[in-house]
């Protein structure tokens, strides 16, 4: 076994693999990027090297910063995680000219895997089930038509250049076929110039089950069941599980030796997974990935096996730790994916620094490569976390899971739990029979639901928000030339009344308006028509706690100025409460007039009756003293007269320009 | 310290009965101030909204720390005056919290006469002026008022303590370093416009707040100049050419924001020169003292038992315990801060007075704020007494009470009578704060005394002429004496003439007393130089 592994990843991942090689008693060796200096990988490593810049490319990706890294460590071996350099031939291969070791397949396995149609030819001729299809070369109509009823329906013609859902044609009835074609054709041809196509069995509701193999040096191979990935956004998995659920132990047996034939065909050493599409019992090859998953926690949850360390003994030249007999599966793992990311704006990915990063670990494995107060970077995955139960049963796992996310807090980017959980609470992925189309069939409830604040959420906000002051207030206090001062207190009381305090929450445009009224033991709270009385409210680790008529319930709240993060019953909320004390900073006399600042000649007059300008735009050019000043526009809005002319000598305070008024006059 | 221990029976029907008394006070006086912070009514109030303007009420609360106590002074200023049409003086003052600092502030409510000036809006005015000066607390001035209320100008124009003091006392304020700041929310007129004028340093509401000396309708008449009063005294006017104010705010909210930075950016505060204590709570409940005072206001009882439920720990270390008893004196701490209490237990008797000339003279050397709960019917009368000197030793603590330099509260729990009312620093004697609680009574003597000194001259006077006075004829002579002591005397009645600075829940008192002491400490604690004492 090598003495030491240098780690060429970062992030969730690298943290994984640190831990099980320090726990081998390897010594670890993390490399960052300029982004990542105080990362956890490099804080969690005994040793870190800097190999260039924030892209990537400039240090991920580059071969020969990470070999000179490696070397100048004296690394044994190196593991090179997921993504980034891990499926890449020619990394292994400066590995290995660097007579390091590379803990991973060979090249000629990764490349033998690496193309799509060199890959499905070697499964074919292994006996793996491949999707019933033509991708062959010839293209007349007639001999595609053939092809089309040997295939059976539905199928899909497909543009061999094509991507994107372009040049793809469903066809259900042999009927439609030469119409279908046509079509495929031309936008093939307009699309990408290409007109050729290929033909392949559709399948209507497809789910996404992989198998995970691993393969030693000494010409074993194995399976460790697989797992079910059919819940994915736009070909990126959210929700993995294993084992994949209301499979028959015959399909599951069949996977198992198609997988472990796959991994025979290109002898494939270390960890590997194999991917299927299934349907109604059937499966078909996809593809096989040459490295460890993102996935790989709900296969070692059921296994009992700890994969990064199968990966380490195996790439040292062991045999694999177990036989195929040897290896079981028990209870179900399922595993949910944190990403720093917004599911209602097309899950464009959100950067940022995490203010509040917290993960219950409640009966739940966390792996996570980031702690509250990191930056999410533009330049990597958005992936902050991962979450994995593992439970006797697949709803345990997901009553754990919701559990989790309930618990869990993540604020200052835009997070995925929300969704997370709707799709957990969704009946279909209750009923373990969803496909991959899923969660793109129910965008609307899942990614952009129109939801209300209930009044319980508002509740909590106005009370979370009268526990923050109350916080602040204790700070001041503590540092104030009179820190036991009954001014301090902060319950609102007032001589012989105790006026309510009323809340204007934003959501949106929409205003939640709650009022609190103090009552004998807590506060009474209105909200449109909703009553509720509150007692016992508590801000305890960035949690409010009350108990509202009766039931204990709590949220989880952060204040930035005026944003209200509030995240409650797996519902993150973002409001808005307008701080009249905010306003200090604002303009003042942002009015109704440019007027000449001081006495001179227009120069230059740059809008015009009429237009609406920007706070700040040039409107006018005043020469003055041989100094010329650009007067600018004092507030947005229309511009309604302008009193002075180009060549115009005005004397100090004239109005220069009038602007609309905002507001009806008051009388 | 000692500790007090309570044998009152909260349990007992007595207790009971005296709680249920007193709420019913309380709830009164909690209806009364909730129609007078009605202000000038609803048609007032949503013409006022339909400007834009904000309440007087919420201006305050826009403009103080959210969260912290508001101690509203004189609530019931002018209560029952002017036909009942002036609520709260049409002037709200008290102190708040602004930006961490406590401050005065002094709103007018435009809904209530269009914010014009009572005799007593005046007084409202000046007191809450002389509570900043000696406490040494920034002024903050919500001005929105037409000024004087013209047809009582004889009784607000030209005296002493009259109208032009506001700004007598601006001036000598800000002389004493005491930071003055103007926000003008709407109008400014006439004398009104010196309170801006007189700041040092002033907010005005674009298209709202407006100055002048002389408004557009006299102008008219002086000059018959026709302008708008946007165009003679608005924001525009005022903070590009006149330099009458230094700040244009956008509207209400952004102009207390203003206000908010500016005291945000005064100079510090001096620490406390009182040796204070963590606070802790009494070892009884301060809701209780509803039910320790009896209904019948001439009931005696332990005036300790108020004390232990004001008081950190019920702590209380009498001095001359066995000495002078109708006086309770002793040292104890109200929210950490020391404070020296005199209670009364009685009538004052020579001891008793000069015990609590004594105890006076300690505190002032100490530098100790002294309390005085006030229930007093007055000094011992009778030729004894007379001969004993007593008016000799109620001198000395008068004349003790009177030069006292350390900051003094009066509570009045019960009567406040006569000579007593004075030798338990009554509202002349300048205690800072001055609260009653809503049993209490103050006249120069009690109904039923006034009544019978009265009847008794009667009749003397009636036997001179040789004619008898029956004894129905003798009620029906001195019933209208009690009912008009009776009404005189009611704390309502005093509040609304600003003899106090509020009426108060018992409950509430050691709070109250605790944000009162907290106040006095903004200021250095005086040397006392007392007087001649008689002896």
């Amino acid at each position: 076994m090598f003495q030491s592994l240098l780690i060429a990843n970062r992030g969730e991942i690298a943290c994984r693999i640190i831990r099980t090689a320090r726990r081998m008693g390897l010594r670890t060796i993390a490399v960052f990027s300029d982004a990542d200096e105080t990362a956890q990988h490099v804080q969690m490593a005994e040793e870190a090297i800097h190999i260039g810049g924030a892209p990537a490319r400039e240090s991920y990706l580059n071969i020969p910063a990470i070999i000179a890294a490696a070397k100048r460590a004296g690394a044994g071996a190196i593991h090179p995680g997921y993504g980034f350099l891990s499926e890449n031939p020619a990394f292994a291969e400066a590995c290995a000219a660097a007579g390091i070791i590379f803990v991973g397949p060979s090249a000629s396995a990764m490349r033998a895997m690496g193309s799509k149609g060199s890959a499905k030819a070697l499964m074919e001729k292994a006996g793996v089930p491949l999707l019933p299809g033509y991708h062959g070369t010839e293209q007349d109509a007639s001999f595609l038509a053939d092809e089309a009823r040997r295939i059976g329906f539905p199928l899909v013609i497909k543009a061999v250049a094509g991507g994107g859902g372009r040049g793809m044609r469903v066809v259900r009835a042999a009927g439609d076929f030469a119409d279908a074609l046509r079509a495929a054709r031309q936008e093939g041809a307009s699309a990408f110039g290409d007109d050729r196509v290929l033909i392949e069995r559709y399948l209507e509701r497809p789910r996404h089950v992989e198998v995970q193999v691993f393969g030693d040096s000494h010409g074993n191979a194995v399976h460790l069941f697989e797992r079910d990935c059919s819940a994915q956004r736009r070909h990126q998995k959210v929700i993995e599980e294993a084992p994949a659920p209301g499979i028959s132990a015959e399909m599951r047996d069949a996977m198992g030796a198609a997988a472990v034939a796959a991994a025979k065909a290109v002898q494939y050493q270390g960890a590997g997974t194999v991917e299927f599409i299934a349907q109604d019992g059937s499966f078909y090859f996809l593809e096989m990935n040459t490295r460890l998953q993102v996935e790989h926690p709900v296969t070692e949850a059921i296994t009992g096996f700890d994969l990064v360390e199968w990966q380490l003994r195996v790439a040292a030249g062991e045999e694999l730790p177990a036989r195929q007999q040897d290896i079981r599966a028990q209870g179900h793992a399922m595993e949910l994916r944190l990403y720093a990311e917004d599911p209602a704006r097309d899950f464009a990915p959100s950067i940022g620094a995490l203010q509040v990063f917290r993960l219950s670990d409640q009966g739940l494995r966390i792996d996570s490569g980031f702690v509250a107060g990191d930056r999410i970077s533009i330049h990597y995955d958005a992936m902050v976390a991962k979450m994995i139960a593992y439970a006797p049963t697949r709803t345990e796992a997901i009553t754990r899971l919701r559990a989790g996310l309930a618990h869990s807090d993540i604020i200052g980017v835009a997070h995925n739990l929300d969704m997370l959980d709707r799709i957990l609470a969704h009946p279909e992925f209750a009923t373990g029979s969803i496909d991959t189309g899923f969660i793109g069939r129910n965008a609307e409830t899942l990614l952009t639901p129109k939801l209300q604040p209930s009044a319980q959420a508002l509740a909590l906000a106005a009370l979370g928000v009268l526990s923050l002051e109350a916080q602040t207030a204790r700070t001041q206090a503590a540092t104030s030339a009179d820190p036991h001062s009954p001014w301090h207190a902060t319950d609102h009381w007032w001589i012989n009344t105790r006026p309510a305090r009323v809340f204007d929450f934003y959501l949106e445009d929409e205003v939640h308006t709650t009022m609190l009224s103090p009552a004998a033991d807590g506060w009474h709270i209105t909200i449109g028509s909703t009553e509720i009385s509150a007692r016992h409210a508590k801000l305890e680790d960035g949690r409010i706690h009350a108990l509202l008529d009766g039931m204990r319930l709590s949220a989880s709240i952060h204040r930035a100025d005026e944003v209200i993060s509030l995240r409650h019953h797996g519902q993150s909320w973002r409001l808005r409460l307008p701080d009249p004390i905010a306003r200090a900073g604002e303009e003042e006399g942002g009015d109704d007039w440019l007027l000449a600042p001081l006495p001179g000649q227009v120069t230059q007059l740059l809008a015009s009756e009429g237009q609406e300008v920007a706070r700040g735009d040039v409107l006018v050019v005043l020469e003055a003293m041989k100094t010329v000043f650009r007067l600018t526009a004092p507030r947005a809005g229309r511009i309604e007269t302008i009193s002075c002319r180009v060549g115009e000598t005005v004397r100090e305070g004239q109005i220069l320009i009038q602007f609309a008024s905002t507001e009806a006059e008051a009388d | 310290m000692s500790v007090l221990r309570s044998t009152l029976d909260t349990g007992s029907d007595s207790f009971a009965a005296n709680a249920a008394a007193m709420a019913a006070l309380v709830a009164d006086l909690e209806k009364a101030v909730a129609a007078a912070e009605q202000g000038g009514g609803k048609t007032a109030r949503d013409k006022h909204l339909a400007r834009n303007k904000l309440l007087p009420r919420e201006r305050v609360r826009a403009l103080i720390d959210p969260g912290p106590p508001f101690l509203e002074l004189s609530q019931l200023a002018a209560h029952g005056l002017y036909g009942g049409g002036v609520p709260c003086a049409g002037i709200i003052s008290g102190i708040g919290r602004v930006s961490g600092r406590e401050c005065v502030i002094i709103a007018n409510d435009a809904t209530v006469k269009g914010g014009t000036y009572f005799p007593m809006t005046v007084k409202k005015h000046v007191r809450a002026q002389e509570i900043a000066r000696a406490n040494r607390l920034p002024c903050i001035y919500l001005v929105d008022s037409g000024g004087a209320f013209l047809p009582q100008q004889d009784e607000i124009f030209p005296d002493r303590e009259h109208f032009g003091r506001i700004f007598f006392n601006q001036a000598n304020m800000s002389a004493e370093g005491i930071p003055q700041i103007a926000v003008v929310m709407g109008n400014c007129t006439a004398g009104g416009a010196y309170v801006p004028a007189m700041s040092d340093e002033s907010i005005i509401v674009r298209q709202q707040g407006t100055i002048f000396l002389g408004g557009p309708p006299l102008v008219r008449a002086a000059t018959g100049e026709i302008v708008t009063a946007e165009e003679l005294g608005g924001a525009d006017v005022h903070a590009r050419q006149s330099g009458v104010v230094d700040h244009y705010a956008q509207d209400d909210r952004h102009a207390l924001a203003i206000c908010r930075r500016i005291v945000a950016g005064l100079g510090p505060r001096i620490a406390p020169q009182l040796a204070l204590r963590t606070p802790r709570a009494p070892l009884y409940d301060e809701s209780e003292l509803l039910g320790v005072v009896p209904a019948d206001i001439r009931a005696p009882y332990d005036v300790r038992e108020v004390i232990a439920r004001l008081v950190d720990g019920s702590e209380f270390d009498e001095f001359k315990r066995l000495y002078g008893t109708t006086l309770v004196c002793g040292f104890a701490h109200i929210h950490g801060y020391p404070i020296g209490i005199l209670a009364n237990s009685g009538i004052l008797f020579s001891e008793s007075a000069l015990k609590g000339a004594h105890f006076i003279e300690l505190c002032c050397q100490r530098g100790i704020p002294l309390l005085f709960l006030q229930n007093i019917s007055g000094f011992m009368v009778g030729q004894k007494y007379e001969a004993g000197g007593i008016a000799r030793d109620g001198a000395k603590l008068v004349t003790a009470v009177a030069t006292a330099g350390v900051p003094k509260f009066t509570v009045v729990i019960g009567g406040s009578y006569g000579a007593g009312n004075y030798g338990m620093c009554g509202r002349a004697y300048d205690p800072r704060f001055m609260f009653m609680w809503p049993n209490a009574r103050i006249s120069v003597m009690g109904g039923e005394q006034a009544a019978s000194v009265l009847a008794q001259l009667r009749r003397d006077n009636m036997e001179a002429q040789g004619k008898p006075l029956p004894a129905e004829e003798e009620e029906a002579f001195k019933a209208p004496i009690r009912a008009k002591y009776e009404t005189e005397g009611h704390p309502y009645h005093a509040s609304a003439r600003l003899w106090d600075d509020g009426i108060i829940n018992p409950a509430d008192t050691r709070r109250i007393l605790g944000l009162s002491l907290a106040v006095a400490c903004n200021a250095p604690i005086e040397q006392t130089r007392f007087g001649v004492f008689r002896m």
